[in-house]
């Protein structure tokens, strides 16, 4: 097959129609506030972007196999706090020499037990992931509680999350193009790949053509694990330092990302460019509401409603309208 | 309607476990969820110092009740093999509402607490609609409305504060004979709304979707209308539960970690009380035990000298030997290609 023919191929219906409403925000915002359209705010807002990019990565692998990760709050939590308070575990030293691996390795702890609970105990993955989340957060409240762990960032963790490696480049957009140009490979090239999405469309079959379908989600889930512990790296040297709850605002954009982005929540379908379409279109959402803030034209009215009220009502309604166009399901017949 | 009591099936148990064997598997879910209840509030009981008073109870009972009417709201949807993650925001939104306008006179109450109960039978419904009339899948559709419905919870009020009806409050928080008023509230709860509905044509219908929904289309059973009703009545069962915490608080707060922790451990209380995540088996009734075992560790921690702060630990803990119990079942499974769907 042609190179231009496997490019094609990724841009589904869903992907263009979310690229479509990325454009068509810019062009609005832009007609309120032309600084939109400059480059810097754009590098900015993809710099941004690249936080959620690299958690949305290893999310979509769990959703193509038909399951769902739902510890990923408390495992970017994990990954930031351990990075940080590597020292208290590895010593001075080697603390902040590995303290970025050792955040990425408790991360994906965390997803090898989730992919342990999912493929070889068969339990729900929703309810399994979920209770992960509640055990992660006991460690690190634990962790916390203590003996007051160091959760300033080191100097690499600070300048991976907001040096440039490539001048123009912010580092995490870096991660992010590397990690995404290795996944879109491994899913349209690779053994794996291929099984990812044949394990999403019908397990059983996969199992009769002599696959072990259990290493594959297992391998999904650390990979999950291991993207949201990263995310919580680049976001504790973004903050300069660690602190609870920091991948709470995560969960619901990661995975409405997702699903914008024109993957089937039971798995099966979906390109890596369409969730990149959905990182994207997700962070310039949240970031033009904050820019244009509607609150203010309300209390002009006399009418004072918090600024948080309009990003979550029309973050809920746009989601929904958008999937209401590409997203719908079969009928039942 | 579940697979697993077919007769040749049900001999066997009745052979092997008596009369636990004739239970269905929703009833026997009930029956372990009320024995682990019964067994954790025994231990409980035992190492409390002053033994239990009715006052210790009737504390024990409000934080119960609580969850266990949003584990109620989770079930309806459950059963129909599908999911509400905006119990939470349903929940805190009827606090928020609930702390304005159930004030005043007797009249002005009442009116009030109609308001509630038809915005959270209003939430439901939008619930309903969408997934049913515009086909989107029931996680992601619940999790966008959570959002909008957090965000109005914050219009109704920017800062915790509000007031109830203080006569509501006190019987609420009151009980009679060392029963709690909350008690009573679930019983109602459950003999008005909960068994009419189990024995309606669209609560059977309900567990026939989850079953199978092919199957169920195929018996010209009113798929649209059972999804509708159970959504509606879910949402209308966390609204009550957003009036009780006005009455238990005094207050209303619109906190997003309320609501996200509403939400989950409802999953786990359902999960607990022995219905199927997979649709087709389940009662509410074992999510009502399901909330009060979640909530029971909580307590335990206390009376064990257990650091308070790790109770989410617990509850996960929990949550996965829970789930994990329920996977036993493959060690059983002969021909391993039942264990792949």
């Amino acid at each position: 097959m042609s190179v231009s023919g496997v490019i094609a191929r990724q841009f589904d219906r869903a992907t263009l129609i979310a690229f479509g409403c990325v454009v068509v925000l810019l062009l609005i915002g832009a007609m309120v506030e032309p600084a939109f359209l400059s480059p810097k705010y754009l590098i900015q807002q993809l710099h941004t972007a690249s936080f959620l990019g690299v958690v949305a990565s290893g999310v979509m692998l769990v959703i193509l196999l038909g399951h769902i990760d739902l510890s990923i709050p408390w495992t970017i939590g994990v990954g930031g706090m351990m990075a940080t308070g590597a020292t208290g575990f590895l010593g001075p030293e080697w603390g902040v020499t590995l303290a970025v691996p050792f955040g990425v390795l408790c991360g994906a702890l965390i997803g090898t037990v989730n992919g342990l609970g999912v493929a070889y105990l068969r339990a729900p993955a929703m309810i399994f992931t979920l209770g992960m989340n509640a055990v992660a957060q006991g460690l690190m409240v634990y962790h916390t509680g203590g003996f007051a762990p160091q959760d300033r960032a080191t100097e690499f963790m600070r300048e991976l999350a907001v040096g440039h490696f490539i001048p123009g480049i912010p580092n995490p957009l870096l991660i992010w193009i590397v990690l995404g140009a290795a996944i879109v490979f491994m899913l349209n090239r690779s053994v794996l790949g291929r099984r990812i999405y044949a394990v999403g469309n019908q397990e059983r079959s996969v199992f009769l053509s002599g696959v072990d379908t259990r290493k594959v989600i297992l391998a999904c889930f650390i990979f999950s694990g291991a993207c949201a512990a990263l995310t919580g790296v680049l976001l504790a040297g973004w903050a300069n330092r660690s602190y609870q709850a920091m991948g709470d605002p995560y969960l619901l954009p990661t995975i409405a990302a997702i699903i914008l982005g024109g993957t089937n929540v039971l798995g099966g379908r979906g390109k890596y460019v369409g969730t990149i379409a959905g990182v994207i279109l997700i962070t310039i959402l949240q970031s033009m509401l904050s820019v244009v803030q509607p609150q203010r034209y309300f209390a002009q009215l006399g009418v004072d409603i918090p600024a948080d009220t309009f990003r979550q009502v029309v973050f809920g309604v746009v989601i929904i309208g958008m999937l209401l166009i590409y997203g719908r399901q079969q009928l039942v017949r | 309607m579940n697979v697993s009591s077919e007769p040749a099936d049900l001999v066997s148990r009745q052979r092997y476990f008596g009369w636990v064997g004739r239970l269905s598997a929703a009833q026997r879910g009930v029956l372990i969820a009320m024995l682990i209840f019964a067994a954790m509030f025994i231990v409980y009981g035992w190492k409390q110092a002053a033994g239990l008073t009715p006052n210790m109870i009737n504390t024990a009972a409000n934080k119960g009740a609580l969850l266990a009417l949003v584990a109620m709201a989770q079930t309806l949807p459950v059963i129909t093999r599908g999911l509400d993650l905006s119990v939470g925001a349903t929940f805190v939104l009827a606090n928020c509402l609930a702390s304005t306008i159930v004030v005043g006179g007797p009249v002005a109450t009442t009116f009030g607490i109609f308001g509630v109960l038809l915005l959270g039978l209003a939430c439901g419904a939008v619930n309903g609609v969408i997934i049913v009339y515009g086909r989107l899948q029931p996680l992601i559709a619940t999790l966008a409305t959570s959002a909008a419905y957090f965000g109005i919870a914050l219009a109704i009020r920017p800062q915790p504060g509000g007031l109830v009806n203080f006569e509501l409050a006190d019987f609420m928080t009151r009980s009679t004979f060392a029963v709690p008023h909350t008690v009573l509230l679930l019983l109602a709860v459950v003999v008005f709304i909960w068994i009419p509905y189990r024995r309606s044509v669209l609560g059977r219908a309900a567990f026939a979707i989850g079953s199978s929904e092919q199957a169920a289309y195929m018996s010209g059973i009113p798929i649209n209308r059972a999804k509708m009703l159970a959504y509606t009545l879910s949402g209308l069962l966390a609204s009550i539960g957003g009036i009780l915490l006005t009455a238990l608080t005094y207050s209303g707060a619109a906190k997003m970690s309320i609501a996200n922790e509403y939400t989950l451990n409802s999953i786990g209380a359902v999960v607990i009380g022995g219905t199927s995540l997979f649709g087709g088996v389940g009662s509410a009734v074992g999510s009502i035990f399901g909330a009060f075992v979640m909530r029971t560790v909580g307590d335990l921690l206390i009376v064990f000298d257990i650091n308070p702060v790790l109770q989410p630990l617990f509850v996960g803990v929990v949550l996965l030997v829970a789930v994990s119990l329920g996977s036993l079942r493959v060690l059983r499974i002969k021909n391993r290609l039942d264990i792949y769907r």
